[in-house]
């Protein structure tokens, strides 16, 4: 049996995130969980540690990609074999967590997306926000010749592969679209399945609108680039 | 083509020989490493050429077609300047990544050590 790790980064989630690790525990007994507290003012990390899970204190605010790259690292140092992406504010159901992992678990793929725009659920959103993960989605697509659908979406898993990739290399401001051709251009067989997705039960998305412009230049820039960079080294079993 | 008027070039000297007695003293004081002075050094030094040797000044700029001899200081400098700013952004880069690689670190370490703590308890309740 494959050992599972459940990686919610969480930035003043207090109000979500207890919940969150519950419907977990409850979905899917065997999997662990860890909390990144990304610097948060409120009680994220008690809460968190009061529902169970193992908290990791970034001691400050590092922004999502260096929030989930935490987890990535202790997912790696731990052994873990699947590693799932799900956020504190409750928008990813735990319940549509096996058809996020089932794909990885049997071996079809090394990375699997859940998301929301493959028939299932009706997801509801604002006109620009959806011009721009369509933008993103054609970028993306067109550069890992593989049509991708939804490249914004934070509930995906990867297996040992994806951590050992993502440990060592993974994007800090907007990492949701740079993780796919990140991923891609390592090598790694990529899959979208369709899920469910709740409104966001708090927070509000790291995508404000008035960062919106900054937000789509800076990861057209980061996706061109990147096509480009130099890859950084990936970590070996049992080494530092 | 005109010289350099005297009073420009006695300005700019003084000015590149306050930049290097002032990175100089940073250095002596220990308040700006060797390896970050080296391209201030440099900079000042090449300032220092173009302000003193004034020939030189008037053969570049009617090389390159300025009319304004004086500028041409001011532009080599300028460029230097770029350079050093352009450095220091990949600095920057560099302290950037290892403090995030710090912070994520500390935040693996201390749950570890919380963890190793709980069960150190766990085994002796008197402890």
């Amino acid at each position: 049996m494959p050992r599972c790790l459940a990686i919610i980064p969480a930035y003043n989630e207090a109000a979500s995130v207890g919940d969150v690790v519950r419907a977990i525990t409850a979905a899917q007994p065997d999997v662990g969980i860890v909390v990144v507290d990304d610097g948060s003012s409120d009680a994220t990390a008690a809460v968190a540690a009061e529902a169970g899970a193992a908290v990791l204190r970034l001691p400050f605010n590092l922004g999502i990609g260096g929030a989930v790259q935490t987890g990535y690292k202790y997912a790696w140092d731990n052994g873990y074999d699947v590693a799932i992406q799900i956020d504190a504010d409750g928008q990813h159901p735990p319940v549509e967590m096996a058809k996020v992992l089932a794909p990885v678990l049997s071996g079809e793929a090394d990375m699997v997306i859940g998301t929301r725009f493959r028939g299932v659920g009706d997801f509801k959103s604002s006109k620009a926000r959806r011009v721009g993960i369509e933008l993103f989605a054609r970028l993306v697509s067109l550069i890992i010749r593989e049509r991708v659908t939804d490249t914004t979406s934070g509930f995906r898993a990867v297996n040992r592969k994806g951590i050992a990739l993502f440990e060592s290399d993974y994007p800090q401001d907007y990492p949701e679209v740079e993780t796919q051709a990140l991923a891609h251009r390592h090598g790694l067989r990529l899959l979208e399945v369709p899920v469910e997705m709740e409104e966001r039960q708090a927070g509000v998305s790291s995508i404000r609108a008035w960062g919106s412009v900054y937000y789509v230049v800076k990861v057209t820039l980061a996706l061109l680039i990147g096509l480009f960079r130099a890859p950084r080294p990936l970590p070996e079993e049992g080494g530092h | 083509m005109a010289e350099t008027p005297l009073g420009v070039s006695i300005a700019a000297t003084i000015a590149a020989i306050l930049l290097l007695l002032g990175v100089l003293e940073l250095v002596r004081r220990r308040r700006l490493r060797e390896k970050y002075a080296l391209l201030w050094i440099v900079t000042a030094l090449v300032v220092l050429v173009l302000s003193v040797w004034r020939g030189a000044v008037t053969a570049i700029a009617g090389y390159l077609g300025v009319s304004y001899g004086p500028a041409v200081i001011f532009a080599v400098g300028a460029v230097f300047v770029l350079v050093v700013l352009l450095h220091y952004s990949t600095v920057i880069s560099a302290l950037t990544d290892r403090s995030v690689l710090l912070a994520q670190r500390i935040a693996i370490l201390e749950q570890r050590i919380d963890a190793l703590e709980e069960s150190r308890r766990d085994r002796s309740p008197d402890a």
